[in-house]
């Protein structure tokens, strides 16, 4: 049978036990437990995000280094285009400058070849002149033929003259 | 390694052999009474005996404080017992009140007084008690004084936290309805200490320890009764419908109300079942390493030889239950507080979701 005097005290000892302990004991230790435990769940929750933020952001960074190759692709293709450009523009123009210089060339060419002719002309006409004159000074004597010669002659002569004048 | 132990049970048999030889000569005629020897370490004593040197007992005296019927509250230690009746009272001997205080009324016959004297198992409540509280204050402490998100627990809180968590997460958490377990689990914790300090001091051999109180009736039958007021003072409506009402063809509980008599009988066989397991275990835990102790002592009448043997014998015998004693010490305390909580969860169980129960 079970002892009065140990119930009694049995009673008061674990009641006094249980008082201090529920009071000051256990609960702040399972409540710093539990407090610990949200903390390893909550930093384990950040570090998968983190992690994700960082898969995202590798993503990211390769991304933007796939839209600068791209980009630097496309800027040399420009500059090449460019470069073509001014290139076939300066040819395009020393072709035209060219073209104009040669054009003028021709024009003076023409008008120095017609100076030239209507100079040599005048000389031939003298000459020619001159020739007659010598014919005629020797040969003045001669036959009616050649009186019309000079006469056909000179008047070749004059009218060149005319045209000169 | 084997040969090591080979050296050590050799010297042991050679010196525990020794005393036997000794005192199987000069007092090998001395009748040994087993039976009390066992029941005096096992129960309830006014003081708390440590050895025996010589023909001088040691013993730590304890205050008696009763109050007779006749002559009121009598207090003083129980040393003064020992050289016969003091104050009318004196320890019975033999009877209906062996070995308790008792005193002699008008007519001669042998009352007891209502006795509330702080005897061995008292005392070595308190002395539990104490370091228990000790220690788990200290672990309290500890995280109070510290940022528990920033520093690892260290000393006692360091070994007091895994079982705490153990105990609060698997057992508490895991047989109490989640709202409701932060408020059971201090009963639930303290308990489970409470029973495990007890044990384990139980196995401890000299004077802190050594008081069989958790093999102690009373002590089992206390903490089966607070479990039995957690488990029906909180208890839901359904829990009680459950019980005067269950869900039983209507003819096991109309004209006799037979199921609803095993169910309330039910009431009160969890806590019986739980303060005869406690008691049972540790009683018998301590019967046992007590009896291989008293073979040496049974069997110095039998000759030096096989008393040396069976010392060896009984000492590694003994070394084995107190391992076992150890496992037994946890394994029952986890029982009782693992059983506490799941009779306060049944109490709380929600009834079945409406068809369910068809």
């Amino acid at each position: 049978m079970p002892d009065s005097g140990l119930l009694f005290w049995m009673v008061l000892i674990f009641a006094i036990v249980f008082a201090i302990l529920a009071k000051w004991g256990f609960p702040v230790v399972t409540s710093m437990i539990d407090k610990r435990k949200e903390y390893i769940a909550h930093s384990l929750e950040l570090a998968k995000e983190a992690d994700d933020k960082m898969a995202n952001m590798m993503k990211e960074q390769a991304r933007i280094i796939a839209e600068a190759r791209s980009e630097q692709n496309r800027i040399l293709k420009e500059a090449a285009e460019a470069r073509n450009n001014i290139i076939r523009q300066a040819q395009d123009q020393a072709r035209d400058e060219a073209a104009k210089l040669i054009s003028e060339a021709k024009v003076q060419i023409q008008a120095e070849k017609e100076s030239a002719m209507s100079e040599i002309r005048s000389q031939v006409a003298m000459l020619s002149v001159n020739v007659a004159e010598k014919v005629i000074r020797r040969t003045l004597s001669a036959d009616r033929a050649q009186m019309d010669l000079i006469e056909k002659l000179v008047d070749e002569s004059s009218r060149i003259e005319k045209a000169n004048n | 390694m084997k040969k090591w132990i080979r050296n050590i049970l050799a010297a042991a048999a050679v010196l525990l052999s020794v005393p036997a030889f000794a005192s199987g000569q000069s007092e090998g005629q001395e009748t040994l009474d087993v039976k009390t020897m066992l029941f005096e370490h096992i129960g309830d004593s006014y003081q708390w005996h440590i050895t025996r040197i010589g023909d001088r007992d040691i013993s730590v005296p304890l205050p008696v404080i009763v109050r007779s019927k006749a002559t009121g509250w009598h207090c003083f230690l129980s040393s003064r017992l020992e050289d016969g009746p003091y104050e009318g009272l004196y320890c019975a001997e033999g009877g209906k009140y062996d070995g308790k205080i008792v005193e002699k009324d008008a007519s001669g016959n042998e009352v007891r007084p209502f006795d509330i004297s702080i005897t061995k198992n008292v005392l070595g409540l308190m002395i539990n008690a104490v370091i228990l509280v000790v220690l788990v204050l200290c672990c309290s402490r500890w995280y109070r004084r510290h940022d528990v998100l920033k520093e690892a627990p260290g000393g006692v809180a360091a070994v007091l936290e895994p079982v705490i968590e153990m105990v609060n997460e698997d057992v508490i958490k895991g047989s109490i309805p989640e709202r409701l377990s932060s408020r059971f689990a201090p009963y639930l914790l303290t308990v489970f200490f409470f029973v495990l300090i007890n044990n384990l001091m139980g196995i401890v051999p000299i004077f802190p320890g050594g008081a069989n109180i958790t093999g102690n009736i009373a002590v089992t039958f206390v903490l089966a009764l607070f479990t039995f007021l957690a488990v029906n003072l909180f208890a839901n409506r359904h829990y009680w419908k459950d019980i005067f009402w269950p869900d039983v063809p209507w003819w096991l509980k109309v004209p006799v109300p037979l199921i609803p008599f095993t169910e309330f009988i039910g009431i009160f066989t969890k806590p019986f079942a739980l303060m005869i397991r406690l008691f049972a275990n540790i009683l018998a835990g301590h019967a046992i390493i007590l009896s291989f102790v008293f073979i040496i002592f049974i069997t110095v009448k039998m000759g030096p030889v096989l008393n040396g043997t069976m010392t060896v014998v009984s000492v590694l015998f003994g070394v084995f239950m107190d391992c076992i004693e150890l496992l037994v010490a946890f394994i029952q305390a986890y029982v009782f507080t693992m059983l506490s909580a799941v009779f306060i969860g049944l109490a709380h169980e929600e009834p079945e979701a409406e068809g369910s129960d068809k």
